[in-house]
């Protein structure tokens, strides 16, 4: 099949077994790939009895059809896994160069299940599978285990890690690779923990069919050059995605001590600009990406670390990292968040949720929910030593660690004392950088997205600001758009950024992808895949949470209770008629039921029957 | 022409690697393109880019004479190689690739392809024949 790898590679732990399959062309026309491979052989495969750290659990890399191709950032593969942080189903894409060298060995989805008796590592050498002894780099950081794999095997490999957070099955663990680069959301390195493989390390020498490849040539080249001619290539590459911290904060969206406000006044120390100015060493970019976002930096210790002196590396810190791990823990230093940056990517963190578990458990304990002796120090907002100790306690589940290494969610409900009030997540997946008191749009998103309070499946900030962010008019439709866009581009196994952040033309994707795969597909087919994709997800979730519908898609109180105390926002907030509202009308225009649930008309038109009988069967339709 | 690299401004995008192996063999393989990209991570954080200098050792001890110069670079007559490697241990900079599907190394024949598309400018023609500035 042109555009592809080929196969399906499946590796069972339990029993040491390794076998390939032809990818169906019916998978691959009806899914595309990626984030549609995933989402499908998780919803056919797994039992719903599944736990997510039971050996029967999978763990799915998937590239797309797209990755590894001659066009603008074809590199990205997506991990996916029934979620630790929210027992449904999660998902998680990564850059770097692991999705071109999964299609250079011949791969579209590597299937992992079963668990190792004893650490292990697997290697994949074009056809050549092996789980390998992993005893010399269990223990050790996500970073440190991908420099040392790489000086055992060569270069030429591309190697994805964990680090000791997923050993421990933090809830919240992340995947790493390329020095920097994660899938670190909805806890897929904790199930890889749980597996015990430490490492995943690809080297493919193969060439992607492709049914014309003159054309993809001229296309491609025709891409790159579009992007070139972008004034956002100039101007929004220096930045990368720390660019948008000053816009953000302006508009009163940017967490802010456990988003208890929307402003943070220290927000010219942790921007872009300092970024640039301050730590910056090079442009770090993924495979085939003109604009490289990834920003290499240098920083050190904060002051009382004892490593004050030291030179830390470090990629990053990016948007996310800095709302969450600087105004969100209260951080005005960018060196200080580079700082805490690097010891999440170290420990395997995911910076979105670890930021968000941290603030928590400062207000908790401001609050005095949570007191001294069972921390164990002081926690301050703005205190980068409080953090930092979070963090570690975390990714080891030592002390409070070990209470805050199951998420918000868990935390609360363990810890009791109110403390529901201040975890910040929806389905129990934390919230990431966008404050949605005054953005019905951005709340809608994060109420509906699949995974949890994530923001890559609809980024509708933009668009609130643009349309006006007290009327829902309008908002409903786009977010329904934008979630059948953006996750698209994790089918296809490409970067979105390009579109979003310099204005590249989505007509090229529907252009280059019949040259690719020989398929005469419009933008509309690709659309229709990515809206199966969403019901598919969806369905998961019905079939895998008892009770799952409407009562899961409310985000915190918080956010429909308390009035934003200060800034831009102040006052903003939206109640719970106003989200009913929103939810009503999503519902109705998604063709789903009141409690939120695909319809049986609806998964037909999506060819989707079988999924239909399945929740019939289940009398959950 | 004559490439000039400028690794500090490489990103490490291996845009380069596929337009390479694309444009002279056809193929969606960087596994065959005449240039390489390494990483040199964590520390100190930086890329290098490996690609033939146009040095022309290889092609004094091709025993077929299958490497000749034409114009400014060296270029392999693909059907007069046999494969012996020779070129291949001898070559400094360790830019002549190899690839198991093929018999005749790879190696920089000059067609300007990277210089036009890499988007950082981190290689540019010396000689000006090529002028793509991003
Ligand atoms: S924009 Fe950033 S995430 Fe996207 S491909 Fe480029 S470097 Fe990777
Ligand atoms: S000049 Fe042409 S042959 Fe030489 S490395 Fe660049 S693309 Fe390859
Ligand atoms: S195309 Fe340019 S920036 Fe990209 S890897 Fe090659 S030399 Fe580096």
């Amino acid at each position: 099949m042109n555009g592809y790898g080929g196969k399906i590679l499946r590796i069972d732990l339990s029993s040491g077994h390794v076998r390939t399959e032809p990818v169906p062309e019916e998978l691959a026309r009806k899914f595309l790939g990626g984030r549609g491979f995933a989402a499908k052989l998780l919803y056919d495969e797994l039992d719903p009895a599944t736990e997510p750290f039971s050996p029967a659990n999978m763990v799915v890399f998937a590239p797309g059809p797209l990755s590894g191709v001659f066009l603008p950032g074809s590199g990205k593969v997506t991990l996916a896994s029934k979620s630790p942080a929210t027992g449904g189903y999660g998902d998680s894409n990564m850059g770097g160069h692991m999705a071109s060298e999964l299609k250079y060995a011949g791969y579209d989805a590597v299937v992992i299940t079963g668990a190792a008796a004893k650490p292990g590592y697997i290697l994949i050498d074009d056809d050549r599978v092996e789980v390998r002894d992993a005893a010399k780099y269990w223990g050790r950081g996500a970073i440190e285990s991908e420099r040392m794999l790489l000086d055992d095997l060569g270069e030429d490999f591309r190697v994805a890690t964990i680090g000791p957070a997923g050993e421990k099955l933090v809830r919240f663990a992340c995947v790493s690779h390329d020095f920097g680069r994660q899938a670190g959301r909805t806890g897929i390195g904790a199930v890889l923990g749980s597996k015990k493989v430490k490492a995943i390390a690809v080297r493919g020498s193969k060439t992607i069919p492709l049914a014309d490849p003159k054309g993809v040539l001229a296309k491609g080249r025709e891409m790159f050059e579009a992007c070139f001619s972008k004034p956002g290539f100039k101007e929004w590459t220096p930045y990368g995605t720390a660019g948008v911290t000053d816009w953000v904060n302006e508009v009163g969206a940017f967490p802010t001590r456990n988003f208890q406000t929307s402003f943070f006044d220290g927000h010219k120390e942790i921007n872009g600009q300092r970024l640039k100015e301050k730590i910056l060493i090079t442009d770090k970019g993924c495979f085939g990406c003109p604009i490289p976002c990834g920003k290499y930096s240098r920083t050190k210790g904060f002051a009382g670390s004892g490593r004050e002196k030291e030179t830390i590396y470090v990629e990053g810190p990016e948007y996310e990292t800095i709302a969450l791990l600087g105004g969100n823990c209260g951080i005005r230093d960018i060196e200080d968040v580079a700082y805490l940056n690097h010891v999440c990517d170290e420990l395997g963190l995911d910076t979105i949720s670890g930021g968000n578990v941290a603030a928590f458990a400062i207000e908790c304990y401001e609050r005095g929910i949570i007191g001294r002796d069972k921390v164990g120090r002081e926690l301050r907002f703005g205190d980068t030593g409080s953090v930092a100790y979070l963090l570690e306690q975390t990714a080891r589940r030592e002390g409070i660690g070990d209470v805050l290494a199951d998420g918000v969610k868990a935390a609360a409900a363990k810890l009791g004392g109110g403390s529901e009030r201040f975890a910040i997540h929806v389905k129990g997946l934390e919230v990431s950088g966008y404050e949605p008191r005054w953005a019905p749009a951005m709340m809608l998103s994060y109420m509906t997205a699949d995974i949890g309070a994530h923001h890559n499946r609809s980024w509708a900030i933009t668009h609130d600001v643009a349309t006006g962010r007290d009327t829902l008019e309008g908002k409903v439709d786009k977010v329904i758009e934008l979630q059948h866009t953006r996750p698209l581009f994790d089918l296809l196994g490409v970067c979105r950024l390009q579109w979003v952040e310099i204005g590249f033309d989505l007509r090229y994707y529907e252009e280059i992808f019949p040259l690719v795969t020989g398929w005469k597909y419009t933008w509309k087919d690709l659309l229709m895949a990515s809206e199966r994709v969403w019901n598919l997800t969806r369905a998961f979730n019905i079939k895998h949470i008892e009770g799952f519908g409407r009562s899961y898609d409310y985000p915190p109180a918080r956010f429909s209770e308390e009035p934003v105390p200060d800034g831009p926002a102040k006052g903003k907030y939206i109640p719970r008629e106003k989200l009913d509202s929103l939810l009503d009308e999503y519902y109705a225009k998604r063709g789903w039921s009141k409690d939120g649930r695909p319809t049986e008309a609806g998964l037909m038109r999506l060819g989707l029957d079988g999924v239909a009988d399945d929740l019939a069967r289940l009398g959950r339709l | 022409m004559k490439l000039r690299l400028v690794e500090d401004l490489c990103s490490g995008c291996r845009v380069c690697e596929m337009v390479c192996a694309l444009h002279n063999r056809g193929e969606q393989n960087p596994k065959k393109s005449a240039i390489r990209i390494r990483g040199e991570f964590p520390v100190p954080g930086k890329y290098h880019i490996l690609v033939c200098d146009q040095c022309g050792k290889c092609a004094e001890v091709c025993p077929t004479g299958a490497i000749t110069r034409k114009d400014k670079a060296y270029v392999i007559d693909r059907d007069e190689c046999t494969g012996c490697g020779l070129c291949v241990d001898v070559c400094d900079g360790k830019t002549m690739f190899t690839h198991t599907s093929e018999v005749a190394p790879i190696k920089c024949e000059l067609c300007g392809e990277c210089v036009r598309l890499c988007p950082r400018n981190a290689i540019v023609d010396l000689d000006g024949e090529i002028v793509a500035p991003k």
